[in-house]
């Protein structure tokens, strides 16, 4: 059989249009010119095809070959995904080094999953049983930290009529189903899976347990649930990066998907070089272990930028089949809307706000529902969760650009970075009045039975005296502190201690980094004990409020981070301390 | 295989179409020859399609016509000729000299386009480079390898800064830098006052100067910051040598990518900037860094001038989005006399931290930074109060910290042109000699050992 191929007519950028393409699909891969470059097929009409180019096409031009290939763009998955460093078009990187040295050269083709590598698969099946999509077959060891489990790809059921056990590579068939007719399908446990198509699922549920994070600001004031969908949009300098990197080393998903999205080289460096050295603190193994990188660098192609945000989403889809948490990092997406909008330019669509293309919304709105936490496929009841949390840098900071605008309908948590916080160097500079998270009811519970009954009243509470005391500080700009009240001045008080001692938080700190939702509750609870215990105190007749403000328990808050996780007595003793302190202080 | 055109249907600011080609490539360089002219002109094919070329004149289409004139598609991307015999010498934005000597024997032909590194392959920026500039040294460090852009403003000293820069950065080991060194859109007398500049301190012989002037044309100044990286990246990485790159006007450099984006008749983005003018500056940008198993690095100072000092315009702030950090100009300090005039609050080096601490500079060096920060933070809200309330209704500390502030501007920011601070001797050294200004209980971001150890020298 002749391949298939058309001829190109037009070369602009990373837009290539060719004709004689009849039999082109949609979503297509296709590869231009001799050099093989990799494209996909982005419009038909007629015979002629638009196609979007994922390498730089320089020195392409018109009556050179495109080659047909009848696939869609896709994944491939399976065991070795982890500790993988890819592109936006999963190519490994370290293999493009080896292919062409440190600068990344046009046509270069090789596998996202190493084909040779040895995995010892433990089939958990036996020959007879009857399965159906989705359902387990067995597993695999991928890293010390994931189990990974092969299914049955989608679109097969039957009986297993072989299973084999054993040092299987990715292509050897590790099962031999018969479906109803009879037809025998071979299972390898390299599957694969186009990127822009949500992987099926057997339906989704609300998410109700919260992404615990150790930055206290998002656990305690403005929580993200797992399978939830957050994001955080930020000038340049307020700490994106750095927020998002927390995140990814310290949340409690089993899973991360880190995908650098148009974004500084150096950045992704640091996180290749610092991930295999720190220590996972929920299991002590390296983060490495339990993360997939997808880097595809401002300077990288663009139309492979605009890839990457689906490669990261279909891996991190995969990983949530198998019953995992997963969570997905994309870093930025305001560089992938750009990525659309070149891309829409130079077809010469009709543009919408700001040149973004007309479907930006719709685009954005499907890129985020595919997180969720879902009931898996397959028999059992297996649950996964996909949390997204992208990244959005709007053009000097200005909220109501459209990347922004069309994030912000999607996403449920809104964890604002504000640029006068950075100055300030209150990091993490995440505005606490303008930040919002619509997923507070769903975590009530968990807090409660995990944490601490009052726990939910407590974070009321203290939310209500941060805005407070900025109407406050309003006044006390007009008119001077001693226009207030001992009670305002309490509230005040409190308020400078809940951002100084609580949301203030160093994450270049070993230990400060990350504190435990119990420990989070515990320091909150010792300073909003200054609050309910001095509400009738500094009421009475000719109170000094410095009485209260010199009480030397006052010092003993501000260090009350010090205090080790788990020595619950230690802050319990403190709670108490500071009632008594100041009860002490009635007349 | 070349092919001559003489079907050029119509001319349009720098672009022109070409008609009824054939095997014409993306990219390719068009030579372009106007009758009873001697030499031809240069362009590049922007778009290819069948039959029908267009193209982007890298020189004015002054006098260029319809009939008559021949297009030579020559069957390759635009190049640049390197050898090291390009260092003491000045060449304009089309690569050619124009210091009146002959032209270099390249040693061989890069693409100026350059290709991206792999985030594999990079190494992490983390050698100190003393610029002799306490501000930028003590409170934003640079480090081998980091792009750090100077946010400026019309009429501030960013050249006799970036000269300064240029002359004086030397990293720990004493090895010092060649400075690939860009200009574009500047005027005669800017090209002028860098070039005498070097000349005078020698610096020349170890620079390579590209100067695209204001009068230029606007093509060719999207061609050179990438003629000075392709120079850059290939003494760099094939000669092992450090290579500084200091790239101004970036405002110049985007204005000209927008009128040949309006040119083409693009849709545009924010402010009339084309849409990958992110993309466009990034693969400028990203050309900074070290690599694993070379010894060279390529170092970046972008210089680019605000538009009415708005840093949320679209130039600096996607550059900002870019690059590791920033160094702000401050209108205020310059009014005030003050050289260098580095606002020191908005300014940001995002490598900072790799760069210093023992055995990079000295154990005290990041204390002494958030100190110096913090307090001259509070004293300009103090000062700013003061103005409100009247210094009479501040108390002893504010006080303090009022006196700190303009202490540390009048010393610590002014310095002279030509005063090479050595960074622990004078940088460090003069931070906490200020610092005794404020009371030893304010000062908490210190620790009490070297408080101990270099504050009573």
């Amino acid at each position: 059989m002749t391949q298939k191929e058309g001829i190109i007519i037009k070369v602009s950028g990373p837009l290539v249009v060719a004709k004689g393409m009849a039999g082109a699909k949609m979503n297509e891969i296709v590869y231009v010119s001799k050099l093989r470059l990799l494209g996909e097929v982005i419009s038909l009409s007629g015979d002629t095809a638009s196609i979007q180019v994922y390498e730089e096409t320089g020195g392409i031009g018109p009556a050179e070959p495109v080659f047909l290939t009848g696939q869609t763009l896709s994944v491939e998955l399976g065991p070795g995904l982890l500790e993988n460093f890819y592109d936006g078009i999963q190519r490994p990187l370290q293999l493009i080094e080896k292919e062409s040295g440190s600068f990344i050269d046009r046509g270069i083709h090789v596998p996202g999953i190493d084909r040779e590598r040895k995995w010892d698969f433990k089939p958990i099946v036996n020959s007879g049983d009857s399965v159906s999509e989705g359902d387990i077959l067995g597993e695999v060891q991928e890293t010390t930290l994931i189990n990974h489990k092969i299914m049955v790809p989608v679109g097969i059921s039957g009986t297993v009529i072989e299973i084999h056990s054993g040092e299987k590579k990715v292509e050897d068939t590790v099962a031999v189903l018969e479906d109803e007719k009879g037809k025998h399908h071979k299972v390898t446990m390299l599957q694969k899976w186009p990127i822009r198509i949500p992987r099926k699922v057997a339906g989704k549920r609300i998410p109700n347990e919260p992404l615990i994070t150790g930055t206290r600001i998002l656990d305690t004031l403005f929580p993200l649930a797992k399978g939830g969908a957050g994001c955080i949009p930020g000038p340049f300098g307020a700490g994106k990066t750095v927020t998002q990197q927390t995140i990814a080393k310290y949340c409690d998903a089993q899973v991360i998907v880190y995908v650098g999205c148009g974004e500084r080289g150096n950045e992704m460096t640091d996180v290749l070089m610092e991930f295999p050295e720190l220590k996972d603190p929920n299991t002590g193994e390296p983060l490495m272990k339990r993360t997939v990188l997808i880097a595809n660098t401002s300077n990288m192609p663009v139309a492979a930028r605009e890839a990457s945000v689906y490669t990261g989403m279909t891996i991190a889809e995969y990983y949530r089949d198998m019953g995992y948490n997963v969570a997905l990092m994309a870093d930025s997406t305001s560089r992938w809307a750009e990525a659309m909008r070149e891309m829409s330019g130079r077809l010469e669509e009709m543009p919408g706000e700001e040149g973004y293309p007309a479907y930006l919304g719709s685009r954005t709105a499907g890129f985020y529902e595919r997180a969720g936490a879902v009931k898996c496929l397959g028999s059992g009841d297996r649950v996964g969760t996909l949390t997204a949390i992208g990244a959005v840098s709007p053009p000097g900071g200005d909220l109501s650009e459209p990347v922004t605008q069309n994030t912000l309908r999607v996403t449920k948590v809104f964890w604002g970075l504000d640029a006068d916080l950075a100055r300030r160097r209150h990091f993490p500079a995440i505005n606490w009045l303008s930040s919002y998270s619509l997923y507070e009811e769903n975590v009530l519970d968990y807090w409660k039975k995990e944490v601490a009954d009052d726990s939910v009243e407590i974070r009321g509470d203290a939310m209500k005296i941060l805005q407070e005391e900025s109407k406050l500080e309003e006044i006390v700009r007009l008119v001077g502190m001693d226009a207030l009240s001992s009670k305002e001045r309490l509230v005040l008080e409190t308020a400078k201690f809940i951002r100084e001692d609580f949301l203030f938080q160093n994450a270049f700190d070993p230990v400060d980094v990350y504190t435990s939702l119990k420990k989070q509750y515990w320091l909150l609870k010792i300073i909003m004990k200054v609050y309910y215990s001095a509400q009738e105190i500094v009421e009475q007749d000719e109170f000094e409020f410095d009485e209260l403000k010199n009480l030397p328990v006052m010092a003993k808050i501000v260090r009350a981070k010090d205090i080790e996780e788990g020595k619950w007595d230690e802050f319990e003793e403190l709670a108490n301390e500071v009632t008594s302190a100041i009860t002490a202080l009635k007349k | 295989m070349q092919k001559e055109y003489k079907t050029i249907t119509s001319i349009a600011g720098p672009l022109m179409v070409v008609e009824g080609v054939e095997g014409v490539k993306y990219e390719e360089l068009v030579e372009i020859q106007v009758p009873d002219e001697k030499g031809t002109r240069l362009g590049k094919v922007l778009e290819a399609s069948e039959g029908k070329a267009l193209v982007q004149m890298f020189e004015s289409p002054q006098g260029t016509m319809t009939e008559g004139t021949k297009a030579r598609f020559l069957g390759e991307t635009m190049k640049l000729g390197v050898s090291e015999d390009m260092l003491g010498r000045v060449f304009n934005g089309a690569g050619k000299p124009i210091d009146g000597q002959p032209e270099i024997i390249p040693e061989k032909r890069l693409e100026i386009s350059g290709k991206a590194i792999n985030p594999y392959s990079r190494d992490y920026p983390n050698d100190f480079i003393q610029t002799g500039i306490s501000t930028i040294d003590c409170l934003n460090t640079l480090v081998r390898g980091q792009k750090l852009p100077v946010f400026s403003g019309a009429g501030l000293p960013h050249n006799r800064i970036a000269a300064q820069i240029a002359r004086q950065a030397k990293v720990n080991d004493g090895s010092d830098f060649a400075v690939v060194f860009a200009a574009m859109g500047v005027t005669f007398e800017e090209a002028q006052f860098f070039q005498a500049e070097f000349e005078k301190t020698g610096a020349i012989e170890k620079a390579v100067l590209f100067v695209n002037t204001a009068d230029d044309p606007v093509v060719e100044r999207i061609a050179t910051p990438r003629l000075a990286l392709t120079c850059a990246e290939y003494l760099a990485y094939e000669k092992e040598m450090h290579v500084l790159v200091v790239l101004t006007d970036l405002t110049n450099y985007a204005e000209a990518l927008r009128e040949v984006s309006a040119a083409r008749k693009e849709v545009p983005g924010r402010r009339g900037y084309p849409g990958y003018l992110y993309t466009d500056l990034a693969t400028i940008y990203e050309r900074a860094g070290r690599i694993k198993g070379k010894k060279g690095s390529v170092t970046q100072i972008p210089i680019l001038t605000m538009p009415e000092d708005d840093i949320t315009h679209p130039i600096p702030d996607l550059t900002g989005y870019i690059t590791e950090g920033q160094i702000v100009l401050s209108r205020e300090l310059h009014r005030k006399g003050i050289y260098p005039p580095v606002d020191v609050l908005p300014s940001l080096s995002r490598l900072k931290d790799k760069g210093i601490g023992e055995g990079k500079t000295r154990e005290d060096h990041s204390g002494v930074m958030n100190q110096l920060y913090a307090s001259y933070a509070r004293g300009k809200d103090v000062r700013e109060l003061a103005v409100i309330l009247g210094e009479a209704a501040l108390d002893d500390i504010d006080r303090a910290y009022m006196k700190f502030a303009e202490a540390f501007e009048d010393k610590y920011i002014r310095q002279g042109e030509y005063d090479d601070r050595q960074i622990l001797e004078d940088s460090l050294g003069l931070g906490w000699e200020l610092l005794k200004l404020l009371p030893k209980a304010e000062l908490k971001r210190v620790k009490d050992e070297h408080i101990e150890k270099y504050m009573n020298e």
